[in-house]
C-alpha cells in the first residue's frame, strides 16, 4: 500500500498529463493522414509547381519552358485563343481550369542542380500545396525530382529530359515523360546517316561525362553499328569544359571519318565550333568527306553555334515549322504572346501541362493514383504489334498520334531528323526537317537492355 | 547549467527556445495573405536552417578559432551524404546508422585531407583544400559513377538490399525513419488563419543542432579552444616556444569535418538523395559566406548567416512577376508596371543579386557580421535606457 500512499494531488496531475500526452501522440502523428491524398485542393483554385532552371547553363531553355507554362495556364483557364486545346483529340478540357478550379501556379529555380531542384520542389509541395510538379531541363534534375515526387506522393510531368534513365532504370509510377529519349534519337538517326553517308563509316565519339552522355553514346553507337558502322574510339569530356581542342586533335590522327558529338547546350556549341575551326569538315578520310553528327539538337543550340551547324545532322523532339494543326495553333498563340516561335522545350512542357489537366478531367479527380490510371489508359498505337503497346493514345498536340505507354510512362511518337539549314531565312529558321521517322521505327520494348533495371513501383497518393 | 557560465547558458537557452518555437516564429503571416510568401515555417526550409547551421558551426570551429580558411568543406558534407545514403541502401531506412556513418566517413576523409593540407598555412592551405574538394567533386561527378551515380545523384531504389529493413513496402521505398517514426511525418496546427507545421525530421535536426551547438560552446571555452585562438593570433611564435601546433589544428580540422559529415548525414536523413553538386566549390564558398555574414568567431553568428542565406535562396527565388503584380494591384496600371519593372531584377532568378547586395552592405557597414549588428542595437538600447552611465560599455567590441 506504500505505493498508493504516495499519490498526492501533484503526482496524480503529473501522471494524468503524461497518460493524456501518450494517448494524444498517435492522433498527433496521424492527423496528416486525414485527407485522401496529399495537397487535395479544397478551395476554388488548384496550384501547379513549375520548377525550371532560371540560372545556370540551361537558363535559356528554362525561360522558354516558363513561357510555355504561362501560356498553358492561360489557355486552360479559358484565356487567349486556346492554342492546342482546340486541336487536342481529347475534348475533356472545358477552358474553366481543371475540374472547375482555376489554375494558379508557383515557380522555382532548379539551378540545374539536383539538390536545389529538390529543395525548390519540396517547398512547392510543403509550403504552396502544389498538386503537380513539372519542369527540368536536365536529366539529372528530372530523375531527382521525379524520385522526390514519388516519395512525397504527387505527380511529376517531366520537361526537357532526354536520358534513357528517366523512363528506364529510374522510372517511377508518379512520373511521366513526353519528350523523346537517347534510344529514339539513335534509332531515328542511324538509317538517315547510313543513307547519306554510306554503311562503312568509322565513327569517333566525344561524350559529355555524365549520365545523359553515356546513354546517348550507347544508343547512337548501337544503332549505327547495327547498320555496319565501326566505332573507332569513344572519349569522355568533362561537363565543365569550354575548350575542346585537346579532344579534337586526336580525332585528326585517328582514321575515323565521322565525329559524333554527344554534347548538349553550351558544350555542343563549343565542341562543334572547335571541330569546325580545326578544319574537320574540309577533310577527306578513307576517300570520304569527314562528317560531324549531333544526336540531340535544339534551336537554341543551333543559334549559339551559328554558321557551324550548316549541314549537320541531328534529331529533335519537335520543331516549330511542322505543318500539322496542333503545331500551327501552338506556334500562332505562342508567337502572338511572346513575338517569336517556341522551342522544343516549350512545346514539351506546354503539352505536358495540357495532358495533366486532361487526365484530371477524365479521371474526375486530382488524386495522383486516379491521374496515373487516366494517363495509363488502355488504347494502342496503330502500326505497332507488341504486347506492351498499351497506354493512353492522343493526337493533335504537334507530334502526330502519340502513345503514353503504360509500362514505363514514356511517350511514343514520330521523331524528327533535322539538319542545319544552309540558307536560313530568319534567325529562328535554323533547322530543316530531313525526315519524320515513324514511331514504329523508334519503338522498343520496356525490357530493352538500354532501359533495363528499375521498376515503376506503385502510385503514391501521399497520404 | 551544464558547466556553462551564465552568459553562455543564457545564449544556449535563447537558441534552444528559438529552435523549439521556430515553426511559430517563422510563420508570422496568416495563410492566404499576400505576405504569406515570406513565411519560412515549412519543414524543408526549417530543416535546412538547422542543417546548414550545424555545417557553419563546424566550419567556424576551424575558421573562427584557428583562422585557417578552408575552401573545401563541402567535400566533407558530400562524403557524409554518400555514406548516409549507402547505409540506407544497404542496411536500413533508420536514420541512426546513416548519420553515424556519415560522421565517421567525413571524419576519416578530413583526417586525410587535413594531414596533407595543414602542412601549409594561409592562402596555400586554402588552395590545397579547394583542390581536394574539386577533386572529390570531379570524382563523384564522373569517375566514381558506380558509387555516386554521377550527375543524377545517389538515390534509393526499390531493389536495394536493406538487410536490416525491408526493400519496399507495397511497391514504394519505405520513408526514412527514426525507429519507426517517419521523418516526413508532420502535425499541422491550425489557429485562426495561421497554419503551423511541426515536423518530426525538424525536431530530430533540432536535437542534433543543440548538441552540436553545446559542444561548440564547450570547445570555444576550453583550453583546447584557447590553443586554437593562439594559433590564429601568432602560430610562428607558438612554434618558436617549442610547441607543436599541428596536432591542435588537425584536431580542429577533423572536428569541423565531422560536423560537416553530420550535416550531410542529416540532409540525407531528411531527403534521401546525395548529389555531386553538394561538393562543388560554390557549396564550399557558401559556408564561408554564411560564417562571415553571421560573424566569424562568434558562437551564434554562423547559424544566423546560414539562416540568412537559405532564406534568400528559398524564398526570394520563388517570387515571380505574377506575385508582384498581385501585390501592387491596388496601384494605377502604369505605376504598377513600373514598380514591377524596377523590382524584377532582384527577385526570382535575381535572388543572387539581392543576396550579393545584402552581403556587401553587411560586410561594409558591419564587418563583424549580423552578430555585430545585434550588438550595436543592444548598445543603442542600453544607452537609450541607461543614459550612458558606463562609457566602457559603449566601446564597440572588436570584430573577430
Amino acid at each position: 500500500m506504500s505505493g498508493l500512499k504516495n499519490i498526492n494531488r501533484r503526482t496524480l496531475l503529473k501522471s494524468t498529463a503524461a497518460v493524456g500526452a501518450g494517448l494524444a501522440m498517435p492522433t498527433i502523428f496521424t492527423s496528416s493522414a486525414s485527407a485522401s491524398y496529399l495537397n487535395e485542393p479544397t478551395g476554388s483554385t488548384v496550384t501547379l509547381g513549375f520548377n525550371v532552371p532560371q540560372t545556370g547553363p540551361y537558363a535559356d531553355e528554362g525561360a522558354d519552358e516558363l513561357r510555355a507554362y504561362e501560356l498553358a495556364v492561360e489557355h486552360l483557364n479559358g484565356g487567349g485563343d486556346g492554342g492546342m486545346m482546340n486541336t487536342f483529340s481529347s475534348k475533356a478540357l472545358k477552358g474553366n481550369g481543371i475540374l472547375g478550379k482555376k489554375i494558379e501556379y508557383v515557380t522555382g529555380d532548379t539551378q540545374t542542380k539536383s539538390d536545389a531542384a529538390r529543395a525548390s520542389a519540396k517547398s512547392m509541395i510543403e509550403k504552396d500545396g502544389a498538386i503537380m510538379i513539372t519542369g527540368g531541363s536536365s536529366s539529372g534534375v528530372a530523375v531527382a525530382v521525379q524520385a522526390l515526387c514519388q516519395e512525397a506522393g504527387i505527380i511529376f510531368m517531366a520537361g526537357l529530359t532526354h536520358s534513357n534513365d528517366t523512363t528506364g532504370k529510374d522510372k517511377k509510377a508518379n512520373g511521366f515523360r513526353h519528350f523523346f529519349n537517347s534510344y529514339m534519337s539513335g534509332a531515328a538517326l542511324a538509317p538517315v546517316l547510313a543513307a547519306n553517308y554510306g554503311k562503312d563509316r568509322k565513327a569517333y565519339h566525344l561524350t559529355a561525362d555524365y549520365n545523359w552522355g553515356y546513354t546517348t553514346e550507347q544508343a547512337v553507337r548501337e544503332s549505327t553499328e547495327g547498320l555496319g558502322w565501326e566505332t573507332v574510339e569513344t572519349v569522355k569530356t568533362p561537363l565543365a569544359s569550354t575548350d575542346f581542342s585537346a579532344y579534337i586533335t586526336p580525332v585528326l590522327q585517328s582514321d575515323a571519318d565521322v565525329l559524333v558529338l554527344n554534347h548538349y547546350g553550351g558544350n555542343m556549341v563549343n565542341s562543334l565550333t572547335n571541330a569546325v575551326q580545326f578544319g574537320l569538315r574540309d577533310k577527306q578520310v578513307n576517300g570520304k568527306n569527314f562528317e560531324i553528327i549531333v544526336p540531340l539538337y535544339s534551336r537554341l543550340m543551333a543559334k549559339g553555334a551559328g554558321e557551324n551547324v550548316k549541314g549537320i545532322y541531328g534529331s529533335t523532339n519537335w520543331h516549330w515549322t511542322l505543318q500539322d494543326d496542333g503545331s500551327k495553333a501552338f506556334v500562332k498563340s505562342f508567337g502572338e504572346k511572346y513575338g517569336f516561335p517556341p522551342s522544343q522545350a516549350a512545346q514539351t512542357t506546354y503539352v505536358q501541362t495540357l495532358l495533366y489537366a486532361d487526365a484530371c478531367e477524365r479521371a474526375g479527380s486530382f488524386n495522383p493514383c486516379a491521374v496515373v490510371e487516366a494517363l495509363e489508359g488502355d488504347s494502342s498505337l496503330p502500326g505497332v504489334s507488341s504486347p506492351s503497346n498499351k497506354g493512353y493514345l492522343f493526337d493533335g498536340l504537334g507530334n502526330g498520334p502519340t502513345l503514353y505507354r503504360a509500362a514505363d510512362h514514356q511517350c511514343f511518337k514520330d521523331v524528327l531528323v533535322v539538319k542545319g539549314k544552309e540558307n536560313p531565312s530568319s534567325e529562328f529558321d535554323l533547322l530543316e526537317i530531313v525526315e519524320i521517322t515513324p514511331v514504329a521505327q523508334v519503338w522498343y520494348e520496356p525490357d530493352n537492355p538500354q532501359f533495363a533495371g528499375g521498376a515503376l513501383g506503385t502510385c503514391n497518393p501521399g497520404a | 547549467m551544464l558547466a556553462l557560465d551564465k552568459k553562455d547558458t543564457t545564449l544556449f537557452l535563447i537558441v534552444l527556445a528559438a529552435v523549439i518555437f521556430a515553426p511559430f516564429l517563422l510563420n508570422p503571416f496568416p495563410e492566404g495573405s499576400e505576405l504569406a510568401q515570406f513565411n519560412a515555417g515549412y519543414p524543408d526550409l526549417l530543416q535546412r536552417f538547422l542543417i546548414f547551421g550545424i555545417f557553419a558551426i563546424g566550419f567556424n570551429i576551424l575558421f573562427g578559432l584557428t583562422g585557417y580558411l578552408s575552401f573545401g568543406h563541402a567535400a566533407f558534407l558530400g562524403v557524409g551524404s554518400y555514406a548516409g545514403v549507402w547505409m540506407m541502401k544497404l542496411l536500413t531506412m533508420n536514420v541512426v546508422p546513416a548519420i553515424l556513418m556519415s560522421i565517421v566517413f567525413a571524419g576519416l576523409f578530413s583526417l586525410l585531407v587535413g594531414y596533407i593540407s595543414l602542412r601549409r598555412s594561409g592562402i596555400y592551405f586554402s588552395i590545397l583544400t579547394l583542390a581536394f574538394a574539386q577533386m572529390s567533386f570531379a570524382l563523384a561527378y564522373s569517375v566514381l559513377t558506380p558509387i555516386t551515380n554521377g550527375e543524377t545523384g545517389l538515390q534509393l531504389a526499390l531493389d536495394d538490399p536493406r538487410v536490416l529493413g525491408v526493400s519496399q513496402v507495397n511497391g514504394s521505398i519505405p520513408p526514412t525513419n527514426l525507429f519507426g517514426l517517419p521523418m516526413r511525418e508532420s502535425f499541422e496546427l491550425t489557429m485562426g488563419g495561421w497554419v503551423f507545421t511541426f515536423n518530426a525530421g525538424y525536431y530530430l535536426c533540432a536535437v542534433f543542432m543543440m548538441v552540436a551547438f553545446y559542444l561548440a560552446i564547450r570547445i570555444f571555452r576550453s583550453p583546447f579552444g584557447m590553443m586554437l585562438r593562439a594559433v590564429k593570433s601568432n602560430q610562428q611564435r607558438m612554434n618558436y616556444t617549442g610547441l607543436n601546433s599541428r596536432p591542435y589544428t588537425l584536431a580542429a580540422f577533423v572536428i569541423s569535418g565531422m560536423y560537416a559529415g553530420l550535416a550531410g548525414g542529416l540532409m540525407v536523413a531528411m531527403d534521401p538523395l546525395a548529389g555531386a553538386e553538394r561538393m562543388q566549390w560554390t557549396a564550399s564558398g557558401e559556408v564561408v559566406l554564411m560564417t562571415i555574414l553571421g560573424g566569424a568567431g562568434t558562437l551564434i553568428g554562423p547559424v544566423l548567416g546560414a539562416g540568412f542565406i537559405k532564406y534568400f535562396e528559398n524564398i526570394f527565388s520563388k517570387i515571380n512577376d505574377n506575385i508582384l503584380h498581385q501585390w501592387f494591384a491596388f496601384l494605377p496600371d502604369g505605376l504598377e508596371d513600373a514598380l514591377v519593372f524596377v523590382i524584377h531584377p532582384f527577385i526570382g532568378k535575381g535572388w543572387h543579386l539581392t543576396l550579393g547586395i545584402m552581403f556587401m552592405l553587411i560586410v561594409i557597414f558591419l564587418p563583424g557580421g549580423i552578430v555585430e549588428g545585434f550588438r550595436r542595437l543592444a548598445q543603442i538600447g542600453r544607452r537609450g535606457t541607461g543614459g550612458g552611465k558606463k562609457s566602457a560599455d559603449a566601446v564597440p567590441a572588436p570584430a573577430e
